[in-house]
């Protein structure tokens, strides 16, 4: 759910591994994102929608990525793939590290790309050049 | 008690209001600065800026002290948002606006009971007992009916009338008629209605309306 750079480049990288994949996203022009040699499927519509994730086939999904612009639709939509479809893999991308904190507390699989970015930045800051100066 | 009141539009506004007038502390979010700034003026200051959704937000706002919060923002996602942090932080209750009637049933999944959609029905869920506001909700039933407590005002155009004579919506029944002395009667197509009588009506969500309009007349006070 969320066709942006990220999940485009997800549902491209799963697709390519041998997965059925179907992406969603509120407006078409999203898609563009997504490599010619997508084989899944595009599917339109707001994934804080019970019928509109039936469509797009969440009752037979093995697995669910949440990655809207949104955290809070993020978290809802993942929360509605979980406890009403029991989808038994469900992914979430959280910015807000606080509430990413909360979130995986309450059960789900979270990611805070803030958190992370941040991390990665201090550590590469603090170590030492890989190739001198 | 202390109740914080996440997001400041009408349902907000008008819920904050009738809080402080029953002489609760309050405290109204509201994400959008002149929006905040308006509220704030017209509840005497018990208003702030904010996203109720960010943690440091709450916790600014003395969260885990407060006794109930209530999410009443214009989006669903971000109400269950607040509820959910809320309860982390330890709020012994907290109560949901659901705009879109479908989420109930994820609310509910995720232990948050008590969800109504509109101003009138968050009151009712506080406090049983307002005269001011006619139509409460009592009780939420299966397939989504429900039950609903009228109090006929002494402008009902269905007082003086008899319950036959009543035209109410689809799927809607009379259940209950307790007069003002606080007898109950299972009414009868002969029962007739009185300004003052508290009518238990089973009905469904989507006729609150209509079912207003035929038992107290045009609609005023608060709006959703």
């Amino acid at each position: 759910m969320g066709c942006g750079r990220v999940g485009a480049r997800v549902a491209e990288t799963l697709d390519a591994g041998g997965h059925d994949v179907t992406v969603l996203d509120l407006t078409s022009t999203a898609f563009r994102r997504l490599p010619d040699s997508f084989r899944g499927t595009r599917a339109i519509g707001n994934g804080m929608d019970g019928p509109v994730l039936e469509r797009a086939g969440i009752k037979e999904a093995d697995a669910f990525i949440a990655v809207t612009q949104g955290d809070n639709r993020n978290y809802f939509s993942s929360q509605l793939a979980r406890e009403i479809y029991g989808v038994k893999r469900v992914l979430c991308r959280i910015y807000d590290p606080n509430r990413e904190q909360i979130f995986s507390e309450l059960g789900l699989e979270t990611f805070s790309p803030t958190r992370l970015g941040a991390e990665i930045m201090v550590n590469m800051l603090l170590a030492e050049p890989a190739h001198g100066r | 008690m202390y109740v914080i009141v996440a997001g400041g539009g009408k349902v907000g506004f008008h819920l904050a209001q009738e809080l402080l007038d029953a002489n609760h502390e309050v405290l109204v979010i509201e994400r959008e600065a002149a929006r905040a700034a308006a509220v704030a003026e017209e509840l005497g200051g018990n208003a702030v800026q904010g996203d109720s959704c960010e943690v440091t937000t709450l916790d600014a706002a003395g969260v885990s002290r407060a006794d109930l919060v209530c999410a009443v923002t214009g989006d669903d996602e971000d109400n269950l948002v607040i509820c959910e942090v809320s309860r982390r932080r330890g709020v012994p209750r907290t109560i949901a606006r659901i705009n879109n009637p479908k989420n109930e049933l994820l609310f509910k999944k995720r232990g948050i009971e008590t969800t109504i959609s509109a101003t009138q029905a968050v009151l009712g869920q506080i406090e049983q007992e307002l005269p001011t506001h006619e139509m409460i909700p009592l009780l939420q039933l299966h397939s989504g009916l429900e039950l609903v407590e009228v109090k006929l005002p002494d402008t009902s155009p269905v007082a003086g009338r008899s319950v036959r004579e009543v035209l109410l919506p689809s799927e809607s029944l009379i259940s209950l008629i307790v007069d003002p002395g606080g007898v109950p009667r299972i009414p009868s197509g002969e029962t007739r209605l009185n300004a003052g009588d508290a009518l238990v009506v089973v009905t469904r969500r989507e006729n609150h309306e209509m079912l207003r309009e035929a038992l107290i007349g045009s609609t005023h006070g608060l709006d959703t």
